[in-house]
């Protein structure tokens, strides 16, 4: 029994599921510098109150919704689905040789390093202000938009896209290299296959998203229903704001039951 | 199989490969395997066997030495050759894998019609278009290893043994003047291992091409090779018939002697 006690007394306090002293200093300098900025920023329980008694007034006058306007509605939708399909088709698209360029396991590092150099550019900026700094290039209306939401797929997508090829099996593609394919033929028999199916989720989970953001778009003049939205709440419309909020909502769930239905029956 | 091709003749000459430099994993290796039948490399955990035969289809570069192939009157030196010219080079030597390596998401059939890419174009290959005798070639082959009736199954639905019989059946695709297989029957049940031996002696023998295998069970090697090669730290330390192999050099091979009570 004394030797199980000196053991036990000698051996080091055991270090299991505690924090380190670095963690600890980290979680109180995190919650210190919250206390710090909700002092700054003046967040008084007094002015979160008349927040809450403002926004119920607001939410009050956007009922009923106004349902005269379906035209100018209709026209801002249909320019937004526009926008959402053509980026995401364009941007996808591009996104494919991007990604494979970004591929550390698969091109010399150099060109790896220029496609990581663009991806992070093109995911680095917002895509309402890429789309300002498209509408004074190419003037108002959804080209800016398309261009916008393009450039944002890119960076989405590209990055993932790059991620996921970095990910598989090198076994696979040492089996087609070895019969003598170029390397293009071992893109297309030994890499896409592996990542096609994460490909498709990527590319409509980008659609899903560029249907979000194209309904942003609009309110720097790029195109698509935002204009409508932003104007109606200018002129203190709110019942046509409430129509359309609830159209765009209404629109990205049909949206992802859609899409959801369609890889389904696709089998992709 | 009756459209057989030409047979290739191995010549390797003072190879040595490096993965750091300084510590070299073979150590001036001289081999010569030619006309039919099969060769078994065998040899510990970590003496360079596999690194052997990755050389020989440059998945691994050597650091020194040369690798003569003589196929239809051409000598190629496979450790020299670079680009296109070693991707033309790799379309004579099949490669048989101890994961078999298949694409795991394309058919058994798509696996097969892979065999055939360094015959394709990339614009071909987008497009599918493989030659009609290529899926003639397929089907034939798909018998010969007995999955006729897998050629729509996805490769990730076949047990150990039928994905190592597809590996086998896209390596014949190539129509190869030399077959490698690394480490064939490590991943494989006793039974299955030896059919699969027999399947790459057999298929050597009818199509008149020099087979190398690596393999660690020495008894199956000696049942089923026509020729073994032992391997111990980086050199050759055997070379000839299954039959002059004795207990004495297995000792040299693997040391100690406990295991072959």
């Amino acid at each position: 029994m004394d030797a199980v006690n000196a053991r036990a007394a000698a051996r080091p306090a055991s270090t299991a599921f505690a924090w380190s002293g670095k963690q600890k200093l980290a979680l109180v300098a995190l919650l210190a510098y919250t206390v710090y900025v909700i002092a700054q920023i003046d967040l008084s329980p007094a002015r979160l109150l008349s927040g809450l008694h403002q926004g119920a007034r607001f939410l009050s006058r956007m009922f009923p919704p106004d349902l005269a306007k379906m035209d100018v509605l209709w026209e801002g939708i249909r320019e937004t689905l526009q926008i959402a399909v053509l980026a995401t088709v364009g941007g996808v698209a591009l996104s494919l040789p991007v990604g494979l360029m970004a591929a550390r396991n698969m091109v010399p590092r150099w060109v790896c390093a220029i496609a990581r150099g663009l991806i992070a550019v093109c995911r680095a900026v917002h895509p309402v202000i890429t789309a300002i700094m498209f509408v004074k290039a190419v003037g108002f209306g959804p080209l800016a938009g398309i261009l916008a939401l393009t450039v944002a797929t890119i960076g989405f997508v590209g990055k993932l896209f790059a991620d996921a090829i970095e990910e598989i099996s090198h076994k696979q593609i040492e089996a087609v290299r070895a019969t003598g394919a170029s390397f293009g033929n071992v893109v297309l028999f030994g890499v896409l296959p592996q990542v096609m199916s994460r490909f498709v989720g990527f590319a409509t989970y980008q659609l899903d998203s560029n249907l979000r953001n194209s309904t942003m778009v609009g309110i720097v003049g790029a195109g698509g229903i935002g204009g409508a939205l932003f104007s109606a709440f200018l002129r203190f419309e709110y019942g046509f704001v409430c129509t359309i909020l609830a159209t765009v909502i209404a629109i990205i769930v049909v949206g992802e039951l859609v899409v959801n239905a369609t890889r389904k029956a696709l089998d992709v | 199989m009756n459209t057989t091709a030409p047979a290739g003749s191995l010549h390797i000459q003072g190879l040595v490969k490096e993965y750091r430099p300084g510590v070299p994993v073979l150590k001036s290796i001289d081999l010569k395997i030619d006309g039919t039948g099969l060769t078994s490399i065998i040899g510990p955990s970590g003496t360079g066997k596999s690194t052997l035969i990755r050389c020989i289809n440059r998945l691994v570069d050597p650091t020194a030495g040369a690798i003569w192939l003589d196929v239809g009157g051409q000598r190629l030196d496979m450790a020299q050759l670079e680009g296109a010219a070693l991707r033309h080079s790799r379309r004579h030597i099949g490669m048989v894998f101890q994961e078999y390596n298949l694409v795991e998401r394309l058919t058994v059939m798509e696996n097969l019609l892979t065999g055939r890419l360094g015959y394709l174009s990339a614009w071909k290959a987008w497009r599918r278009k493989f030659a009609p005798e290529d899926f003639e070639r397929a089907y034939q082959l798909l018998d010969v290893v007995g999955l006729g009736s897998f050629a729509n199954q996805r490769a990730d639905a076949l047990s150990g043994g039928q994905r190592q019989r597809v590996g086998i059946a896209r390596a014949l695709m190539q129509q190869p003047a030399l077959l490698l297989a690394d480490e064939p029957t490590s991943s494989l049940d006793p039974k299955t291992s030896v059919e699969i031996i027999q399947l790459l002696g057999d298929q050597g023998r009818e199509r008149g091409i020099p087979v190398i295998v690596n393999i660690h069970d020495v008894e199956l090697a000696r049942r089923h090779s026509d020729r073994i090669v032992g391997m111990t730290g980086g050199h050759v330390v055997y070379d000839g018939p299954p039959a002059g192999l004795t207990d004495d050099h297995l000792q040299t091979i693997y040391g100690g002697q406990a295991w072959m009570q």
